[in-house]
């Protein structure tokens, strides 16, 4: 299983060397710094649509909700009107709440054996937890650095970042938001490796991007905190790509354009990975369908009629013995059958 | 079981999410439409071009400057030590007022242009007025 | 029970560690008692199923057709431009984890291809290796393998120790719903004859009969008199239902099962008592040997044969003129009801909006349907106070209620049948929370697997529910398990008996009839399974 994590993680220093050798050695700042950047986010963009168009031509046939409450029917019973939705309203509270707040999530429990026997299923949130601290973190990082790529900087922006450094530890000041999401990566690592269950079902695909994260998370500390890059010309180069005059600045330390790279691998690799769940979704049928499913008719696109047993096939298959039952019939039998009775009188 | 339809279902909904997605995803590109954002320039007074070197050299002073007052106001205020020697033996006094803006009396063109290019706010000025010729 | 079921206290003593080779590098090892014997070929054919033939899952050769691998390429291809769902499940796992330790058949089991993850990981790495770009170019590294017949026969043995019950899907947060793979990985089995007989045969009987046990409609009427006889000795009272008969407002129709076994047959004997005492109130109700099945082992099958055989309701509702219909208590059923039945077989515009003939209640909850659960209908008249109820006649019963996999996450029918047991049963006891209603576990037997040679995989499944069974007898002493279920009826009698005999198995209507003072009855010594009531045991020695 180790080889799991072996290979994502040898990926990962392989990109690493390969933007570092890139530009320190070879000095493909261009490629680097530039034309890899527009392709990933070419690539994110595009391909993130392509695979939402993908699911969007994939109807949905039937409203298969999942009910995670009680229905709205009688006056003696309440309704869960979030968690089995009875109208839109309800279903768009829960899908915020499902992506906002990972309720879903929430309510994982952990299975346990205790002794004699006792099956107990505690409520269990540290996964929840450092769920929402990696969302909330990795989002806070992205909306952060957008000092990078709007002049002058928006004052939501820097209101975030004075929040984010709230406490004024250290200089520059630290930011939480970088910290927390270099930890939650870490937990979901950890619990990959330590976890039996968790070990057995992670795959390559699973340690990747968690290494990249990991990656990008550290390089973004590195140079902020320890090995300090020219925070002026990166911009410049930041600047000079979302205002479509990419400019390569003198003299920016080779782990910017690391820590570059790995985004840019990141956004490449996004639509074509499980990292698609953020538009996924959006698309999950058991949570974006409300549950009024008697009182509101969901039509299939491509129902079809198909081949039934007929009442008509069935009473000519039965009709002499539910005649002799009392049953009541469509048709009475066939003169012939009549016949046959009569001879037996 | 057939299957006749190429099209996309709940059409406008998915759409709609696409094009707040592509709003989201490419707002730099849009928000910086028609903008141009050069590095900004920094001017050095008179005093400072007379100067030529300042506590450290260029390169360090760029990357750690704001290190380097850390550590100076820590030994002034805590420990009481003013006398700061760099690596090629010079003396400084441990002030930001009164040896770093000797030289930068110009805090809007030298501090500040970068500052704020890359929305950094240090909280120097909390305390330090920006000008202390200005006085 | 087989005789190489292992007791229960070794049953319970599982081991959870993963073995230490992957689980692609595992290969499947089918085991007696934990899978179900292949379908009988007539009963395919009944159906116009593919590839009927005698085949035996432990012989090596599956007696596939030569294209099998074409087929099942092409069964995934067509199902993934179907479904939505389908589509977007095989994408988006992140393999979080959250769902590993839901489901029943791996806590019973601790076999990790039982975690719902890896369950559907088993389809989702062929989609992966035939139908995504990284899977093509990266292979294993992306989670992708090649169609094999070992992976042919993982699937099969591990699509068939699903129940569908959807508990993982109410963790997940994407919302991913393993019983929706599960169900299009066993229809693209059936494309190439892959099915159990346990499901291949009812569906045959249900089609040609109407009901899944075969039950012909003399037969079905037959064992409907032994109930009214029986009836008629408990309480006095001679019921007359009535049988296929046009021009009725109601059609009811509820799984055979009841019709055939304890302990539903107690339940079919309460729907019985229900309907007599309303008839002179105003309920005009019939029920059908055309449609005499509730369940839908079609939908255990494909979505077809489920249509198949749910066009029966509609059918017969037209047929005999009815105004709407009620359904009996059942799982699955009422998941087909409740989330297939108006899509597939709609629009019912030939019925009305259902109304309570004895409440006036509109049941606009199912106004597009038109189908009622008969909690719904029964919590209704008991709102309004139409049932004359003696609940001490329960006072012997100390009740728990197991919430059945489908009406609690594919419907929320939750409150309804407790809100009827309270008002026909003084001493009813919650299981641990996280045990019921949306969070239930599942009987172990559901979606088809309720036969007698997989018992080990049934007794593994129902672990989880017997545990919690166990605690509320121990804590408050219940003896009686109540379900709003058919399959439940059929397979929790089995569960109890291995774990804990002591605990019996109910219906709500049991309890409902067993409460309900039937105009004109005689003093009842007895409930309706010839056990004498509390303090009535000397009268019953009379």
């Amino acid at each position: 299983m180790n080889a799991n994590y072996m290979y994502s993680l040898i990926a990962v220093i392989i990109l690493l060397l390969l933007a570092y050798v890139g530009v320190a050695g070879m000095h493909l700042e261009v490629l680097f710094g530039v034309i890899i950047p527009y392709a990933a986010i070419a690539i994110f963009i595009g391909g993130f649509i392509y695979k939402v168009v993908d699911w969007a031509k994939s109807p949905v046939p039937f409203p298969i909700t999942t009910t995670a409450g009680q229905q709205a029917s009688l006056p003696m019973v309440s309704p869960a009107l979030i968690d089995n939705p009875k109208n839109k309203t309800g279903v768009v509270i829960r899908m915020l709440l499902d992506i906002l707040l990972f309720r879903s999530l929430f309510r994982n429990t952990r299975f346990e054996v205790r002794d004699t026997n006792k099956f107990s299923y505690e409520l269990e949130k540290w996964l929840w937890l450092f769920a929402l601290i990696f969302h909330y973190a990795f989002l806070t990082v992205v909306v952060r650095h957008l000092r990078f790529f709007t002049e002058p900087v928006l004052l939501p922006v820097q209101l975030l970042e004075k929040l984010d450094s709230f406490f004024q530890v250290g200089l520059p000041v630290l930011y939480l938001s970088g910290v927390a999401l270099l930890a939650a990566s870490i937990y979901l690592f950890l619990r990959r490796v330590f976890i039996p269950q968790m070990r057995y079902i992670s795959l390559p695909a699973d340690y990747f991007p968690l290494f990249l994260i990991m990656g990008i998370a550290g390089s973004g500390l590195l140079m902020r905190y320890f090995a300090k890059v020219d925070i002026v010309s990166a911009k410049e180069l930041t600047m000079g790509l979302v205002t479509l005059r990419p400019t390569i600045p003198e003299g920016i330390g080779a782990i910017f354009y690391v820590h570059l790279f790995l985004v840019c691998v990141l956004l490449a690799y996004f639509p074509f990975s499980k990292l698609m769940h953020l538009g996924g979704i959006f698309f999950s049928p058991t949570r974006n369908m409300p549950g009024n499913n008697r009182e509101v008719r969901h039509a299939n696109p491509w129902n079809y009629p198909v081949k039934i047993h007929t009442y008509e096939d069935y009473e000519d298959e039965f009709r002499e013995k539910m005649i002799e039952a009392g049953l009541p019939v469509e048709k009475m039998p066939e003169p012939k059958e009549n016949l046959e009775e009569g001879k037996k009188e | 079981m057939p299957n006749n339809s190429k099209g996309m279902y709940n059409k406008n909904l998915v759409i709609a999410g696409i094009v707040i997605f592509v709003i989201l995803a490419a707002f730099p590109f849009w928000f910086n439409v028609g903008r141009s954002a050069p590095a900004p320039e920094i001017i050095l007074t008179e005093k400072a071009i007379a100067a030529e070197d300042c506590v450290r050299d260029k390169e360090y002073m760029t990357l750690e400057h704001m290190q380097l007052l850390d550590v100076w106001r820590d030994a002034v205020v805590r420990d009481g030590k003013r006398i700061y020697v760099n690596p090629k033996g010079v003396e400084f006094n441990m002030s930001l007022s009164n040896t770093c803006l000797d030289c930068h009396s110009n805090k809007e063109e030298f501090c500040d242009r970068c500052h704020d290019y890359t929305s950094v706010s240090p909280y120097c000025w909390d305390c330090h007025i920006d000008n202390p010729q200005g006085d | 029970m087989a005789d190489e079921l292992p007791k229960s206290e070794k049953l319970i003593d599982v081991d959870y560690s993963p073995p230490s080779r992957g689980w692609m590098d595992t290969p499947v090892k089918i085991r007696k008692g934990m899978y179900c014997y292949a379908g009988n070929p007539k009963s395919l054919e009944l159906l116009g199923a593919p590839n009927p033939r005698q085949w035996n899952p432990l012989d090596e050769d599956w007696k596939l057709p030569d294209n099998w691998k074409e087929i099942v390429f092409e069964g995934l291809r067509e199902r993934i431009d179907k479904f939505r769902s389908f589509k977007v499940f095989m994408d988006i796992c992140v393999r979080c984890g959250a769902c590993s330790d839901k489901c029943h058949f791996f806590i019973g089991s601790g076999d990790p291809k039982n975690m719902p993850v890896l369950r559907a990981e088993l389809i989702r790495s062929v989609y992966r290796n035939d139908f995504t770009k990284a899977g093509k170019i990266l292979g294993r590294l992306a989670g992708a393998r090649p169609m094999t017949l070992d992976v042919l026969k993982e699937w099969w043995y591990y699509l068939f120790q699903c129940s569908e019950c959807r508990r993982c899907s109410l963790y997940c947060p994407y919302g991913i719903d393993t019983a929706e793979i599960t169900i299009i990985g066993r229809e693209i089995l059936n494309l190439l004859g892959l099915n159990i007989d346990w499901i291949a045969t009812p569906v045959a009987n249900c089609y040609r009969t109407g009901n899944h046990l075969g039950i012909q409609p003399h037969a079905f009427k037959d064992m409907m008199e032994f109930f009214v006889d029986d009836i008629e000795e408990i309480t006095g009272v001679r019921v007359e239902p009535s049988f296929n008969r046009k021009g009725a407002e109601i059609l009811f129709i509820t799984p055979s099962g009841d019709v055939f076994a304890d302990p539903g047959t107690y339940t079919a004997m309460g729907y019985l008592m229900l309907f007599h005492y309303l008839k002179d109130l105003g309920l005009d109700i019939t029920w059908s040997t055309y449609g005499s099945e509730g369940g839908n082992f079609g939908f255990f099958t494909s979505h077809e044969t489920m249509k198949r055989l749910n066009a029966k309701m509609y059918y017969e509702a037209k047929r005999l003129g009815v105004k709407w219909i009620l359904g009996g208590e059942c799982g699955h059923m009422w998941r087909v009801i409740h989330q297939y039945m108006d899509t597939m077989n709609g629009p019912a515009d030939f019925l009305e909006e259902p109304v309570n003939p004895i409440t006036g209640t509109r049941f606009t909850n199912a106004k597009s349907t038109k189908m009622v659960h008969i909690a719904e209908f029964t919590a209704d008249l008991i709102y309004h106070n139409k049932l004359n109820l003696d609940p001490s006649r329960n006072d012997n019963l100390r009740v728990t209620f197991h919430d059945s996999c489908n009406p609690s996450r594919g419907m929320g029918l939750l409150d309804e049948p407790r809100y009827v047991i309270q008002n026909v049963c003084k001493n009813f006891y919650e299981m641990p929370a996280n045990t019921i209603r949306e969070q239930t576990f599942c009987c172990g037997s559901g979606s088809g697997l309720n036969a007698g040679e997989n018992m080990e995989l049934r007794m593994m499944g129902g672990m989880p529910r017997a545990n919690a069974v166990k605690f509320v007898k121990e804590k408050y002493d219940v003896n009686m398990l109540a379900c709003v279920c058919a399959i439940d009826r059929a397979a929790l009698p089995a569960l109890m008996d291995y774990y804990h005999p002591e605990v019996d198995v109910t219906g709500l209507h049991e309890m409902v009839a067993n409460a309900l003072i039937l105009p004109g009855e005689k003093k009842r010594t007895t409930n309706l399974r010839g056990e004498p009531l509390l303090g009535m045991e000397d009268e019953d020695a009379e």
